[in-house]
């Protein structure tokens, strides 16, 4: 009974993992703006990923898969945050951008960036 | 059940990484070139593991956590030329 | 004396679990393993955490990637359904500006990543002053309502669990 239940659980896990990769490399394919494109596979794709590694790991029992699924989730921020740069850096003028709290430049297009202060 | 999920599984992933293929081969800007590689490694991990879940064995995983580490830093490397014209200051 | 061999417990901990899940065995030798690098390596890397965060409730932090991978699921299900259904003359995408009151680098990148994996949101930049996010938003109607579902649900939380 429980081990009939596992498989439905991890066979779900699996379709619903498909299901999502496909719609996050759809999304990339579908979506107009540059920037709309870069949500697609940060979530979609991760999640998917994740119920795929999250099946292997309660079907076979081993821990390892978690390790993958806390870098992946720990890592796609940065590539989106480090994506989304370059599209502001390359191809979004300031003028099409609201305004910082306090009228600061936002970082990536400030002429200048100094260091910021390290404190001990 | 598990076997025809795994199917069906492999085949969206292996149709996302087409889907994939496609935007590298036609992207407007250099980010979504990017963009597309970073999904297609996202896609690799998963028929990685798909591959692992199909014939039992415990040592796909690693192929996978060394396919996330060297995809990040590619991407990362990748996006940091694309902003400052060189990776390494 | 603890202090000593152990000057910075949380990543001590973290290292141990990591190295315990990686090797997926649980045996002596394991364990072991673990508690040398547990002591080995914030050593290595102390001059590296002169600043480091504060927790004041590490117990609060649990709750908060509690509530971080429930939402990532449901977003997950809403950016699919735009991705899919809507028309693409109806995605209405925005970016917005979030003033943030948080303060330590740490705070501020925790709550980056979280906007990052949560509702149809991704940070984009933050300001030169770092007083505010830039956050663009692939669907957002009513872009005020974002903004203050970013900090009433994320970050007053972390404001109570970060110094």
């Amino acid at each position: 009974m429980i081990g009939a239940g596992l498989d439905i659980l991890i066979a779900a896990l699996l379709v619903l993992g498909g299901v999502f990769g496909l719609v996050g490399s759809y999304g990339l394919l579908r979506l107009k703006g540059a920037m709309q494109r870069l949500h697609a596979p940060t979530k979609a794709s991760t999640v998917g990923l994740g119920a795929v590694l999250m099946a292997s790991a309660i079907g076979a029992g081993s821990t390892q898969e978690i390790l993958v699924t806390l870098f992946i989730f720990l890592t796609a921020p940065l590539t989106a945050l480090y994506l989304a740069k370059t599209l502001l850096h390359r191809h979004i003028t300031p003028a099409e951008l609201p305004t910082a709290a306090g009228g600061a430049d936002w970082a990536a297009q400030s002429p200048a960036q100094p260091p910021v202060a390290q404190k001990d | 059940m598990i076997a025809l999920a795994l199917t069906f599984a492999i085949g969206c992933f292996a149709v996302a990484m087409l889907l994939n293929l496609w935007r590298l081969a036609f992207a407007a800007t250099h980010t979504d070139r990017i963009l597309a590689v970073d999904t297609m490694v996202v896609n690799v991990i998963a028929l990685i593991v798909l591959y692992g879940i199909k014939t039992a064995s415990g040592i796909n995983f690693e192929a996978a956590l060394l396919f996330a580490f060297t995809g990040f830093v590619s991407t990362i490397g990748f996006a940091k030329y694309l902003l400052r014209g060189s990776i390494i200051e | 004396m603890i202090r000593k061999i152990f000057p910075h417990p949380f990543l001590s901990v973290t290292l141990g679990i990591l190295w315990m899940l990686l090797v997926n065995r649980l045996a002596l030798g394991s364990l072991v393993m673990a508690t040398i690098l547990a002591i080995i390596i914030p050593h290595a890397s102390a001059a590296y955490w002169r600043a480091r965060p504060r927790l004041i409730r590490p117990l609060a932090l649990l709750g908060y990637i509690g509530i971080v991978l429930y939402d990532v699921i449901l977003s997950s299900f809403a950016v699919a359904k735009i991705i899919l259904v809507m028309p693409s003359a109806q995605i209405k995408s925005a970016f917005i500006t979030v003033p943030i009151d948080l303060s330590s680098p740490e705070a501020i990148t925790v709550l980056a990543g979280t906007i990052t994996m949560t509702p149809g949101t991704l940070t984009v930049d933050i300001a030169a002053d770092r007083r505010s996010l830039l956050v663009h938003s692939l669907h957002a109607p009513d872009p005020e309502a974002i903004r203050d579902q970013i900090k009433s649900r994320y970050e007053a939380r972390l404001k109570r669990i970060f110094a």
